[in-house]
């Protein structure tokens, strides 16, 4: 079984490949609306922390989407 | 011409008639325990019988065996007139051909199965036959044993989602016998052995009745004051979130209390806790048609009434297996099908749709579990490039251009039937024929459950349906339409009161802003824009040390969620579990406060059934669970805890909660217990523009505008057999347990199914050196547990099945952390598994047992004067 951290990250990377299919803009934009949607902030903060410390792990569709998600939070501030 | 219904001649014959029954029926009206409610005794005295002229001492029945084996009526071919009701209602509403009359002439009888005996017969004991008899041949043994009811009071079965409505029969404050109500618009008088007979559970010895509290889980339970533990469980809250933050708790609302309670758990959690954690059991059930149907259609439900099926010339059931699940509705499918309806089944199992008396499939599609992506894509890859789509409908219906993205991704060769062939294990001549059949055999529709949702890929497979279903015309109108079959009694409502973390009652975000407002208006406080945690969230959140409190309101969490040990180290790693139900249920093992519950026949409120329609649950009794002093009903229980976290609520009646639903939901706007005791139930949405409700939805145009198609992408899940776990386990459920079984196990309905059992095909049991009921031990990578196999052609070969019905199994154990991409609703149907012949109970099977004994221990105190 996964670890917390692990899970969270297979969580976005299995958003982002279900959306795949659109096309890697579209794939990144529909993930970032999908995870401002149905995550919690702290969810959001821990997936960003992860990000920061093992980019490797995340797709690339899944790269994008947060920082799609980080220039969306710049912009709502 | 004049037909004359009596004269002379026809008073004669009638009489003689009657003198013929009388003569072989034993004269013991007056101690009979159908006295005063036989149709055999008001037709003797109609018809003026004074006596028989042939004598008592010719041949008779009198002397047969009474059939007691049935836990719920007997069958007494002594006081059987052979009028042959019962076999008639066993064929023509049930749909079971379990009765017949065997012999000729004198010897005739009613005989279950070629005589085997009620219990040992193909019998259901739906209770149709029981109703249909006129004497007391077949009789509630309740009845026998309490008298004949004298009063009765209408209300909405509390098991599955089809909503029967049955009248309660009582005497005093005792009940008597569920009798369906003939005027019930979700079951039109028919029942099943749950919903009729399964009711023992309200007064069973195990049923907690004093609320509880402890300081720690490994401590016996104290029992308390409704005063105490209520003040108890609102300072344990205030404390929690004082140390670790307004979002260090949450709640669980229950697809099994009424629309009113849920809402009020949620108004708790919004309004009083101050965030959105909240969430309900349709996480692990149907929160992919929530998804995956307002994605597509614009809003999360069903889009007929049952009635409809009667009007639908092909029906496809996907991943559903409602004689089991969903009987009442079943019986109704089947009455289509037995009119010449034809079927596509769709399903790993060879369930008893695909072939049972006068009903067959047309197509029985076999598929591998995880593959329907790909299979519903096949079907519309063959409507699409055979030209079968239905393009009128969908250019005035639907987004034309994200049609014809979906058409383009459709039709590509790599998504024929026979590019996935290798995949699914269908042949792709039979999805050819069932998608042909679909498209183009009139009205289609499509019946689902949870083989659909609870899988990695369940939101992609509901919009793939409704992409099929919009691609062929086949929805806004009678006779078609999506439509899933939801699991709980009020899974529906429950969805619909706001129990998800992200919106509001009426699937409204909480990040909008007008909807906010509203209900900021209405409740006075500042309500939380983000969402909430979602139950696996919130377990993630416990383990990692910063959720620490939850009330959960009739969930069963430990048992019914998967990866128990997840699930169970979520709970220990909390400060405050409350639970409120009726039994110290598994997840009560784990829980510091524990609040008796009320069962549906103690309390007023409402169920929404899965045709969206809303229908009264009416107080029968007073709640049992006072402990010498008032007992409550859920809903004054979630009042309670909410006035000692300070927030002044004052509903006297649910009435007035249902008042605060509809003003605050669009969709309720004219829903009100007098408009439901006006017009018996009412289907929402129910506004200005639809008074009464709106049976079928999406007539003139989607809830969203323009329907629209979803590319849905198969993406493999990533739980793969392999050496080590060769097999796939897929779980569900059997016609006499409902669901983690706290109430059916409490009934006589344990005499059809006692155990889970494993299902295993002859081959794969053949090559492990299983034997039909050998003890066998059932392990994936999350954890292993034991059963007794059950060796069957009904699971293909790679596959087994369980259920999860009894706590002492515990399939969850075995099912893993993987979950659908979009809801986490988790996936229970597919999990890599190896099954080996074993001796007896797994290391954590008797370890379970042992701390669920000492986590029950109860320190009784005497009512306070």
């Amino acid at each position: 079984m996964m670890s917390n951290d692990d899970r969270l990250i297979y969580m976005l990377n299995q958003i982002a490949r279900n959306f795949a299919a659109g096309g890697p803009e579209a794939a990144a934009r529909s993930t970032a609306d999908h995870i401002a949607c149905f995550w919690d902030p702290r969810m959001r903060t821990r997936i960003t922390e992860l990000h920061a410390a093992r980019p490797d792990d995340f797709g690339a569709v899944a790269q994008s989407a947060l920082d799609m998600l980080a220039r969306d939070a710049t912009m709502g501030a | 011409m004049v037909v004359h219904s009596q004269t002379q001649k026809l008073t004669q014959l009638r009489r003689g008639v009657m003198e013929l029954y009388i003569s072989d029926h034993p004269l013991d009206c007056l101690t009979c325990s159908a006295n005063g409610d036989c149709e055999l005794q008001d037709m003797a005295g109609a018809v003026g019988l004074r006596d028989v002229r042939y004598g008592y001492d010719g041949a008779h029945h009198l002397d047969s065996a009474k059939d007691e084996s049935n836990p719920y009526f007997a069958f007494d071919p002594a006081k059987c007139i052979v009028c042959s009701r019962c076999v008639r209602a066993c064929d023509e509403v049930q749909g079971t051909f379990a009765l017949t009359v065997d012999g000729r002439g004198f010897a005739s009888h009613i005989a279950a199965s070629q005589d085997n005996g009620f219990l040992k017969s193909e019998c259901v004991s739906c209770g149709a036959c029981v109703q249909a008899c006129p004497t007391s041949a077949l009789m509630e043994k309740k009845v026998t044993e309490v008298g004949t009811p004298d009063r009765a009071v209408v209300t909405t079965c509390a098991y599955c989602g089809v909503g029967c409505t049955f009248r309660a029969e009582m005497r005093g404050e005792q009940l008597v016998r569920m009798v369906p109500w003939k005027d019930g618009k979700a079951n039109r008088g028919h029942s099943c052995v749950k919903g009729r007979f399964a009711w023992g559970y309200a007064h069973h010895r195990d049923r907690i009745l004093s609320p509880m509290v402890r300081a720690s889980v490994d401590e016996p339970w104290h029992e308390v004051s409704w005063d105490v533990a209520i003040a108890h469980v609102a300072s344990e809250f205030r404390r929690i979130q004082a140390q670790y933050g307004t979002r260090s708790i949450g709640g669980i609302t229950s697809s099994r209390c009424t629309n009113e309670e849920t809402f009020l758990v949620q108004k708790l959690i919004r309004q009083g806790f101050g965030n959105n954690n909240v969430d309900t059991c349709a996480r692990v059930c149907h929160s992919p048609t929530g998804y995956g149907l307002k994605t597509t259609f614009g809003t999360s439900a069903g889009t007929q009434d049952f009635d409809s099926v009667m009007q639908s010339d092909v029906i496809m059931v996907i991943g559903a297996n409602p004689t089991d699940g969903h009987p009442v509705f079943a019986s109704r499918m089947k009455q289509r099908l037995r009119q010449g309806a034809r079927l596509i089944v769709v399903d790993p199992r060879r369930t008893d749709l695909v072939k049972s008396p006068h009903v067959a499939a047309d197509h029985h599609l076999p598929l591998k579990p995880g593959t329907n992506v790909a299979i519903l894509t096949a079907m519309a890859h063959v409507v699409v490039t055979e030209g079968l789509a239905n393009e009128a409908f969908i250019r005035e219906r639907c987004d034309w251009d994200e049609y014809q993205d979906w058409a383009a991704f459709v039709s590509a060769p790599s998504r024929s039937p026979e590019a996935i062939e290798p995949l699914t294990g269908v042949p792709a001549g039979d999805v050819r024929a069932a998608a042909r059949l679909y498209a183009t055999g009139g009205n289609g529709a499509i019946y689902y459950g949870l083989g659909v949702t609870e899988h990695s890929q369940g939101s992609s497979t509901v919009m793939a349906i409704a992409n099929l279903a919009m691609a062929t015309g086949n929805i806004g109108r009678e006779g078609v339409g999506v439509n899933p079959l939801r699991g709980q009694n009020n899974v529906q409502g429950a969805c619909d009161m706001g129990s998800f973390p992200h919106e509001f009652s009426g699937y409204r975000h909480v990040s909008d802003k007008e909807t906010r407002a509203l209900f900021e208006d209405a409740w006075g406080v500042t309500l939380d824009a983000e969402p909430g945690l979602r139950i696996p969230n919130m377990l993630d959140a416990a383990t990692d040390g910063v959720f620490k409190g939850i009330f959960i309101q009739g969930e069963d969490i430990l048992q019914s969620d998967p990866n128990t040990h997840h699930v169970a180290a979520g709970l220990a790693a909390m400060e405050c579990v409350v639970v409120q139900d009726l039994f110290l249920n598994e997840t009560a093992n784990y829980a510091h406060v524990f609040l008796p519950g009320s069962t549906f026949l103690e309390k007023d409120g409402t169920f929404t059934n899965a045709e969206r329609r809303i229908q009264r649950v009416r107080k029968v009794m007073e709640p049992e669970n006072g402990a010498g002093g008032r007992g409550y009903a859920d809903w004054e229980v979630v009042q309670l805890v909410a006035n000692a976290m300070g927030l002044g609520w004052t509903y006297t009646h649910p009435s007035q909660i249902m008042d605060e639903i509809a003003r605050l939901t669009p969709s309720f706007a004219r829903v009100s217990y007098d408009a439901l005791e006006a017009h018996g139930s009412i289907q929402w949405p129910a506004t200005d523009a639809a008074p009464v409700g709106t049976p079928t939805m999406h007539i003139d145009g989607f809830v969203r505008g323009k329907g629209k198609f979803v590319v849905t992408d198969y993406v493999p899940t990533d739980e793969k057999t392999g050496p080590r776990f060769p097999l796939l386990l897929t779980t569900g459920r059997i016609l006499s347990q409902y669901n983690v079984g706290a109430q059916t196990r409490r009934t006589d309905n344990v005499a059809w199914h006692p155990e889970d059992v494993l299902e295993i095909h002859p081959s794969d049991a053949e090559n492990r050196g299983i034997k039909d009921g050998d003890w066998v031990s059932l392990k994936s990578r999350a954890g292993e547990t034991t059963l007794r196999a059950t060796i069957t052609e009904r699971v293909a070969p790679g596959v087994v099945y369980t259920t999860f019905h009894h706590p002492a199994t515990q399939a969850n154990v075995i099912t893993t952390d993987y979950s659908d991409w979009a809801t986490n609703c988790p996936e229970y149907k597919v999990t890599a598994v190896q099954v080996g012949l074993s001796n007896g109970p797994s290391d954590w099977q008797e370890d379970y047992a042992e701390q669920a004994r000492m986590s029950r221990r109860v320190i009784h105190v005497e009512a306070a004067e």
